[in-house]
């Protein structure tokens, strides 16, 4: 699960134009919300547990804390400022490496954050760990030789893959329908582990970044926006003729 | 000799994906700028017809990538496929759309060969000696020129929309086209995909219209949907609408544009009481031309927009509707 930048946020950038000012309110990244909830109502029907994964810096704890309110049974935070600037390779190796003792049978993540928008991560964790996956998943289901997983594609199509375990899934915002955090939850989640993962311990498996950000600016307007006056019959009638002998579609 | 630029060309059932003329457009651009060898690729079953497809534009060679293991579309059998390929070819950038497939397999495909992704870039420039790639971050809200820090093979996906795929250059006779056949070892696809379907019977692929008429809260109303819809019937286009008409059941999702919904670059985008959040405008920025419709002046979609109407579309859509029948009709 990530940390990212509230949507609505306004962003100001730091001095050197290569990354955002930190003083902004934050929020987990939205498809991990769903990749956390599908795990915990996979959880509820097959038993298990489930185990939240972050890296980031302290700030980052509060998405792992609400994952755990909301049933997570274990939490493990790559803890260093570091950790934002990575690309997503380094951020898969790093994930590879702090979970290397862990058994897990499935992965989840979201399809991709709101603040990089890479849609690597994932894909990048399954390669590294030998294990097939799958992306932009809608629903999952357990079969005898493993899961059975819908796919979204393009253009409203959709295909069912049968798959083995283990195995990385990259969930779909909108997959199910998110549950809230109870009061009850969050008396737990206090006494819930919380495994600190320093860069130290997996620095060894990060390499240089094979990217990275040059300049980061607000997009100009490149659109030069011609305005449509007058009465409502007249911008009718100047729209058909834009429509047809400028856009050319009539 | 000179750099290679690699594009690998996007097909579905036998037929090219339209965005991948896109990203032989942007190729054509960056191989004029850079003096690099422009070859392209296209991967599965039997491609021979679509790589001559790709062989009659401005291109310097086109590679059938061929294994009967290519078909249906793995990530597994792509990845070790293509880096087959790229690996005796050795280009200095590899080039695709950003499509979900894309997505599926390119990560892996340039872990494997250790090496990094920049996805979903909307433009290239040269900063000196330096190749730039531009991406969007922070979901559109600001943009960010990123380079690559590592070694060659360079991968990188182009956003649908993001270049023009009716500006691709014809070539002046057909390229060559060889055929690699790669050697896919048993085991190594460990996916078992089914048939591709539809959810719903009115499902509309959206991405190949070329008039969409769209539809956001300003509609107000779910029976002002039809006002929409008589408009977009007259104009021979799709309807469709932002992310909170379709969360409301007003029409289905799969009629919701945006980067939640579907990503189009039609020839006309009118937006209908859009007010243009940067979820809904990274799936229509890419439209050839954009028409906006809202009462408020301070609408954010009026900042991508080429024509800006300014008032009430309840005033504006009726006569616009008699105007396109009078101009249709009289064609």
């Amino acid at each position: 699960m990530k940390q990212v930048p509230q949507k609505d946020a306004p962003l100001k950038l730091n001095d050197a134009g290569t990354w955002i000012r930190e003083d902004v309110s934050y929020e987990v990244n939205e498809p991990d919300a769903y990749a956390l909830e599908e795990a915990l109502r996979q959880k509820e029907k097959h038993s298990g547990e489930v185990v939240v994964i972050t890296a980031g810096p302290a700030r980052a704890q509060q998405v792992l804390r609400e994952a755990l309110a909301k049933g997570a049974d274990r939490a493990i935070h790559l803890e260093d400022n570091a950790f934002v600037g990575l690309d997503a390779a380094n951020t898969a190796r790093a994930f590879a490496a702090a979970i290397k003792e862990e058994k897990f049978d499935l992965i989840f993540t979201g399809l991709q954050s709101d603040d990089y928008g890479y849609a690597q991560t994932g894909v990048v964790l399954a390669e590294l760990l030998g294990w097939p996956h799958a992306t932009i998943i809608m629903q999952i289901e357990k079969t005898d030789s493993g899961i059975k997983v819908k796919r979204e594609l393009e253009a409203g199509y959709f295909q069912f893959v049968d798959m083995p375990l283990p195995a990385v899934l990259t969930i779909q915002s909108g997959i199910n329908k998110l549950r809230y955090a109870t009061l009850i939850g969050i008396k737990q989640a206090k006494n819930k582990p919380m495994r600190k993962v320093p860069l130290a311990e997996v620095q060894s498996a990060i390499g240089a970044n094979m990217q990275k950000i040059e300049r980061l600016y607000i997009p100009q307007k490149t659109k030069k926006t011609e305005h449509i006056e007058g009465s409502p019959v007249e911008i009718a009638k100047k729209m058909v003729d834009k429509l047809r002998n400028e856009v050319r579609v009539l | 000799m000179p750099d290679t630029i690699l594009v690998i060309v996007e097909q579905r059932e036998g037929k090219l994906n339209r965005v991948s003329w896109e990203t032989l457009t942007a190729a054509q651009g960056l191989a004029a700028e850079t003096g690099w060898t422009l070859e392209a690729a296209v991967a599965g079953s039997g491609v021979a017809s679509l790589a001559n497809e790709v062989a009659g534009k401005k291109v310097t060679k086109v590679y059938a990538i061929e294994s009967p293991k290519l078909e249906p579309y793995t990530a597994d059998a792509f990845a070790a496929g293509l880096k087959q390929v790229i690996a005796s070819k050795s280009p200095k950038v590899v080039l695709m759309p950003h499509t979900y497939q894309v997505r599926d397999f390119v990560p892996k495909l340039a872990t494997a060969m250790g090496r990094a992704v920049i996805s979903d870039c909307v433009g290239y420039k040269k900063d000196g000696g330096k190749l730039l790639f531009t991406r969007q971050m922070f979901q559109g809200k600001l943009a960010a020129d990123v380079s690559f820090t590592g070694d060659a093979p360079w991968f990188v996906t182009f956003q649908n929309g993001a270049f023009r795929g009716d500006q691709v250059q014809a070539g002046s006779a057909a390229a060559p086209v060889e055929t690699v056949n790669v050697e896919i070892a048993d085991g190594v696809i460990r996916n078992k995909p089914q048939e591709v379907f539809k959810e719903a019977k009115q499902a509309v692929d959206l991405t190949q219209a070329e008039i969409i008429v769209s539809v956001g809260r300003g509609i107000k109303e779910q029976k002002n949907i039809e006002l929409a819809k008589q408009l977009a019937e007259a104009l021979g286009g799709e309807l469709a609408a932002s992310r909170p008409i379709c969360d409301s059941g007003w029409l289905p999702m799969d009629r919701q544009i945006g980067s939640s919904g579907q990503t189009v670059a039609p020839k006309l985008y009118l937006a209908l009481g859009i007010s243009g959040a940067i979820q809904h405008i990274v799936g229509m920025k890419g439209a050839r031309t954009i028409i906006a419709v809202n009462k408020d002046s301070e609408a954010p979609i009026f900042e991508i927009a080429d024509y800006a109407v300014v008032g009430n579309l309840f005033d504006i859509v009726p006569p616009l509707i008699d105007e396109v029948k009078k101009a249709k009709t009289s064609n």
